[in-house]
């Protein structure tokens, strides 16, 4: 109960930060990357902002608590290896981007002020998120 | 179209975003990554993964809250119809490949100095200014 509570806490703050940051505008995310035309920098300021405080902020929570305080341990992702899966997907990630003028974390709010076309980008990108798991599931076959 | 240059307010943006990764890492010892937090809509029966659909509805119910309350956020998408529905297809795609995307790997992943959220960063960030750069500018724009 706890942890839901502190998960819509945290989304909350986190909604409201991507809307007031100018993350959720497709048009203002593209112009960070127009350099050669409609440039728009405001981009490195959010992620500046959010990178510093939480590089300082998981110091202290890391250095201070042993364990969060709704769950017995850090869930922190284990993978070590950089592979063609993480640089692959990432390259893709940003032609989809490029293409879209929206991420993840960016649209997710936008829907709450810019319904359309936000839901059209998160149901395509549902059913990407499907087909990946889908041929992730397959059984990987020997090429001859 | 041009967007107006918002430095204050994108840093303030941004210092909650960070401030939203910080809380839940202290609370539920979680990583903010929004291709994860998806992943919890994907999987609804799962009832560990509870608290995503929670920061979820969150994430869309403030904007919603505060437009009701007067505030205006700027939006428009200059990429509509079949082109924003092919665009959202290769991300979800590959955010699924690439375990990530700008709030896990490009927030929390770089705080964490993880090599694999570095190299994921700078990767997607250098496709995604090859693709404006092309769509704006190489066919003959």
């Amino acid at each position: 109960m706890y942890r839901i509570l502190s998960g819509l806490l945290t989304g909350l703050i986190f909604g409201l930060g991507i809307a007031i940051s100018g993350m959720a505008n497709p048009a203002k995310v593209l112009n960070f990357f127009d350099v050669f035309g409609t440039w728009d920098p405001s981009l490195a300021f959010v992620m500046g902002g959010a990178l510093i405080t939480t590089a300082i902020g998981y110091r202290i929570v890391f250095g201070r608590a042993k364990a969060p305080l709704f769950d017995t341990t850090f869930h922190l992702p284990t993978a070590k290896t950089i592979d063609a899966k993480l640089v692959g997907g990432s390259a893709l990630f940003g032609v989809g981007w490029g293409i879209a003028g929206f991420c993840p974390g960016g649209a997710i709010p936008a829907l709450g002020f810019a319904p359309w076309p936000t839901a059209l980008f998160l149901l395509s990108m549902g059913a990407g998120m499907l087909l990946a798991r889908w041929l992730q599931s397959l059984p990987q076959r020997q090429t001859a | 179209m041009t967007t107006a240059f918002t430095p204050y307010a994108s840093l303030f943006g941004g210092f909650l975003i960070g401030l939203s990764a910080v809380m839940l890492m202290a609370l539920n010892g979680r990583i903010a990554g929004m291709t994860a937090m998806l992943g919890g809509v994907l999987e609804p029966t799962n009832r560990a993964g509870r608290w995503r659909l929670a920061f979820l509805a969150g994430a869309i119910a403030a904007p919603l809250v505060a437009t009701l309350a007067g505030a205006e956020f700027g939006f428009t998408s200059p990429t509509t119809g079949p082109l924003l529905a092919l665009g959202g297809v290769i991300v979800g795609v590959g955010v699924t490949y690439g375990s990530g995307c700008t709030s896990g790997h490009g927030v929390c992943g770089i705080a964490r100095l993880s090599p694999r959220s570095i190299v994921a960063t700078l990767t997607f960030m250098a496709t995604t200014f090859a693709t404006v750069t092309l769509i704006r500018h190489g066919f003959g724009g």
